[in-house]
């Protein structure tokens, strides 16, 4: 296992950069982390613990807020103080949203069919595919198309009248991705964050203990235990092909690995246009590579905070402090934080998802002090078409501060540190083209048979010997595992050698 | 004691103001008599407190047995399989104690406080019984359930939430080692015992410093996240550690009805309780001959493929059915679908494949599962900072 970086984990990883501190420097919270490969893992004995956390808050510019409590019934009550309509219309919408997630959680852990095949296997499941469409019904089967194409302002208007209880679902359905509430495709990216759960109930989030780092550090103890060896400071500069298969890599320092097969992590534009020669390839896949849509639309504060923060109108003790905390009120303004995307800036009135998960892990920050984690959607890939620069992430940094302080007097006090990245820090530390935290826009055109591109979509590059293991293949981003198993069951059919990879566990 | 017959239906513990106002769901069961939260906000929530900080467990309504005399420590000798001659002054040991038959009565756990002095904690009431087995003994046999109070306080940050709370050097106690403190002006006795597989302390005080105590405690443990927890929570916990609870995982052996129905405790896998070299105590001539003849069942813990827990499942091996599950749950920190079950001999060894028949409901739907399942040899969840000594920081 090569990493450039002197680190391994990738957007997984736990670092201290203030003493005393661990931030989750990118993705922070888990739930769709297969179960059945961190059991078949053993990741638990190697050190990973997931704690799960419930429920969230949205602060509204009038003062109050909108609490979203993992206690059902407290949530109905809480959202009927908004809209009585909207507390009973919430269980019409669990419902309808649970029934996509679980058409599409028995596919996490499979590899998509290619349609255009007629082998036996792709046929088989196909068959299987298409078989679990027809069992939703005719209703069914439109309302996930529906879920598949239609923005998530428009799906939640099917359901909620009130505009914070709108704007409050609506941020899963553009977290990651350059589209705004009301682009088509982003219904989908709200299911791809239900589709998760931790110890099977189904769209919960959880912290891993020690941060999100914790989850590599697992999973790279166990690759050792059997005999892994993983190699730090190794930046690949090129996948060597020789008579159209794999014979190694090159680092950029000149080491050479021999080696029969290569698997990219990489996102697919990195993979076949950086570290592969075009030369190499086929003309379509350096084409495909070229327009796969990878637009960055995120950056992230890590915050270490000298006491826990007061916020308007709610108790440091209740349990909405231990939720995601939003300050987006309606989807206008959603949208509205959208357009300063389009015009090439970062948002002045950003989407943030922030959390204060040292409130539930006792590892994230010293006793009585508290680490901020906030997710800033949006921020483009580069300011009006030029690289950013360091006044822009001043600027950036500062509209999500302000955003916070509006709510919170005594935040700005507080804080002790904080570690502010930008796309453009995403994609140099990280390695993600654009800084797009899912290796690629997670929309139809890119999902399944789709990712990274048609014929493609099977784990094997153009190249024998070559193969994807990364989020820009199926099911997708997010700390999952499930890109990286199903490769290894592709390799090891090639190989010849039992299909050792779990399968997933069933719902029903 | 209350001296009227017509008082409430469920006693509180000296701790219920501070209990109750923590307990948001009103999820109240009864536990020999006392009203006991099963959760307080969220079972797993609280699960996770017992794994990943600090989880208070209020469990004043055990049965607790205060045994003095000259003869307490021939008398417990005799009563239990172990052998309490070793347990020095200052120690916990974890025991069990049989009938003639050799079949466990109880499991429990017994405190040399002091020269003569020691207490033990039962699942059961045992006053019957230890008056029984008295004969003969110079002993002292006092029930004092009600007449103290326990805490205990289970998770990682467990030891440093108590020595923040004042309790010098508990770091260095030692598992089942004993320590006193003062507290305001009485004697805090700390264990280092408890119900979870974790590191973790039981803290024994006066009813009457009992609402102090909590208080002290959960505002020193709050840096380090501390969280008060019910016994639903408690169950995952301890089926994760591979804790048998008595009751569910066997029969009292005076309470069953049912020829056959008790167990020795070779077939509960607790031979390494059972002392056979001790001249005697009750139920030897049994053991012995069992260990002769050979046991009927084996107590076994069983990993199972899925994560459907095998709730009251046969276990079968082919089309037989050889034993049934006692006790099962997924379990959230060791990632694993954990069953205890009573097989029938020679089934059960390390690494048998057997298969769990589980039922299951969705909507109105039962389906049923043969999941695939292997005997293990030790619990999922056994860290090392459940045993080293100082505590492991967190
Ligand atoms: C800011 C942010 C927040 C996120 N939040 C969440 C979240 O809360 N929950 C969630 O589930 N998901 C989240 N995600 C998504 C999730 O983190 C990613 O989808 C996931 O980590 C991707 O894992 P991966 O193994 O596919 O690739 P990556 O994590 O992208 O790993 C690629 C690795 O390759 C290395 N590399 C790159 N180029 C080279 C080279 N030439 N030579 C050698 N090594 C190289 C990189 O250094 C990196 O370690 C977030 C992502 C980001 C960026």
């Amino acid at each position: 296992m090569l990493e450039r970086n002197p680190y391994i984990g990738g957007a997984t990883v736990s670092r201290e950069l203030h003493s005393g501190w661990t931030y989750s420097n990118c993705s922070y919270v888990c739930s769709l982390l297969r179960p059945e490969i961190a059991r078949d893992l053993e990741l638990p004995r190697h050190g990973l613990q997931v704690v799960p956390y419930g429920g969230g808050v949205t602060f509204k510019q009038d003062g109050d807020h909108f609490g979203n409590y993992y206690d059902h019934e407290r949530q109905y009550r809480e959202m009927a103080r908004h809209s009585v309509r909207d507390a009973n219309a919430y269980e019409r919408y669990t419902a309808d949203v649970m029934k996509q997630t679980r058409l599409i959680r028995p596919f996490l852990l499979r590899r998509p069919p290619d349609p255009t095949s007629l082998k036996w296997r792709d046929l088989r499941d196909l068959a299987e595919f298409a078989g679990a469409f027809t069992a939703m019904g005719e209703e069914g089967l439109a309302d996930t198309l529906k879920f598949w194409t239609k923005s998530v302002g428009d799906y939640l208007c099917e359901y909620f009248e009130s505009d914070v209880i709108k704007a409050h679902l609506a941020g899963s359905g553009i977290i990651g991705t350059a589209l705004g509430v009301f682009s088509p495709g982003t219904a989908y990216v709200l299911l791809h964050h239900y589709m998760g759960d931790v110890d099977g109930n189904v769209g919960s989030w959880g912290f891993a203990r020690g941060g999100m780092g914790a989850v590599a550090g697992a999973l790279a103890r166990s690759f050792q235990s059997f005999g892994g060896e993983i190699i730090c400071d190794a930046d690949v500069d090129q996948i060597i092909v020789n008579n159209g298969r794999t014979r190694g890599v090159a680092l950029k320092n000149g080491t050479e690995y021999r080696a029969d097969i290569v698997v990219s992590n990489l996102d697919p534009k990195r993979t076949f246009l950086d570290v592969m020669d075009a030369a190499d390839l086929p003309a379509d896949v350096v084409h495909r590579a070229e327009n796969f849509k990878i637009r960055g639309s995120s950056g992230k504060l890590n915050i270490a905070l000298d006491g826990l923060p007061t916020f308007t109108g709610l108790d440091k003790r209740s349990p909405l402090m231990l939720g995601d905390m939003h300050f987006s009120d309606s989807l206008e303004r959603l949208e509205r934080a959208y357009d300063d995307w389009k015009d090439g800036t970062w948002s002045q009135d950003p989407y943030l998802d922030m959390l204060i998960p040292s409130q539930a892990d006792p590892t994230m920050a010293p006793p009585g002090k508290h680490m901020m984690t906030v997710f800033v959607q949006y921020a483009p890939p580069r300011i009006r078409g030029r690289e950013w620069t360091d006044e822009d992430k001043a600027g950036f940094e500062k509209s999500v501060l302000d955003q916070i302080a509006r709510y919170s007097p005594d935040f700005k006090d507080l804080i002790l540190h904080c570690e502010t990245r930008t796309p453009r820090e995403l994609e140099a530390e990280v390695g993600l083209t654009e800084g797009n935290i899912f290796q690629g826009e997670l929309t139809f055109d890119q999902l399944l048979f789709n990712r990274p591109f048609p014929g493609y979509a099977q784990y094997r590059g153009p190249v024998k010997g070559m193969y994807l293991c990364g989020s820009g293949t199926h099911p997708g981003g997010g700390v999952m595992a499930a890109p990286g198993a199903n490769a290894a069951r592709e390799i090891l059919r090639d190989l010849r050698l039992p299909d050792i990879v779990p399968g997933g566990y069933a719902d029903d | 004691m209350n001296s009227t017959s017509d008082d409430t239906m469920l006693l509180t513990t000296p701790f219920h103001s501070r209990v109750s106002r923590a307990c948001e769901l009103n999820a109240w069961g009864s536990w020999k008599g006392y009203t006991t939260p099963k959760a307080y906000t969220d079972v797993e929530l609280e699960y996770f407190a017992i794994r990943s900080t600090t989880g208070v467990f209020d469990l004043t309504p055990m049965n607790k047995y205060r045994i003095t005399g000259p003869d307490a420590g021939p008398f417990l000798n005799r009563l239990v399989t172990r052998n309490v001659d070793k347990l020095g002054i200052g120690r916990v040991g974890y025991t069990v104690w049989c009938d003639d038959a050799g079949q466990v009565m109880d499991d429990g756990t017994i405190f040399h406080l002091g020269e003569n002095d020691y207490r033990l904690c039962a699942y059961a009431r045992a006053t019957d019984w230890l008056f029984w087995s008295a004969l003969g003994f110079d002993v002292n046999i006092e029930d004092e359930t009600a007449a103290v109070a326990a805490l205990a306080v289970q998770g990682p940050t467990s030891c440093a939430a108590l020595t923040a709370m004042g309790l010098e050097g508990l770091a260095d106690l030692k598992p089942f080692g004993l320590a006193e403190y003062d507290f305001e002006g009485e004697t805090l006795m700390v264990s280092r015992t408890g119900f979870t597989g974790d590191l973790g302390y039981e803290l024994w005080i006066t009813p009457r410093l009992a609402e102090t105590l909590w208080d002290r405690l959960f505002e020193a443990g709050a840096p380090y996240l501390i969280k008060p927890f019910g016994s639903d929570a408690l169950e995952i916990a301890r089926i994760e550690a591979g804790f048998l609870q008595a009751g569910v995982d066997f029969v009292p052996a005076e309470e069953a009805v049912r020829n056959g129905r008790t167990r020795s405790p070779f077939e509960l896998g607790l031979d390494w309780l059972v002392d056979l070299d001790k001249p005697l105590f009750n139920g030897r001539q049994a053991l012995l001959r069992e260990r002769e003849q050979g046991s009927r069942y084996r107590f076994v813990l069983l990993d199972v493929d899925g994560n459907k827990p095998a709730h009251n499942s046969f276990i079968m091996k082919g089309r037989r059915k050889v034993g049934t599950v006692t006790s099962a749950a997924w379990c959230p920190t060791a990632k694993s679908n954990v069953a205890f079950a009573q097989v029938e001999l020679p089934h059960g060894a390390v690494g048998e494949e057997l298969v769990a028949e589980i039922y299951y409901q969705r909507e109105l739907h039962w389906t049923r599962v043969l999941a695939p399942c292997r005997v293990i040899e030790a619990p999922v969840f056994n860290p090392p900072r459940r045993r080293a000594t100082p505590a492991l920081p967190f």
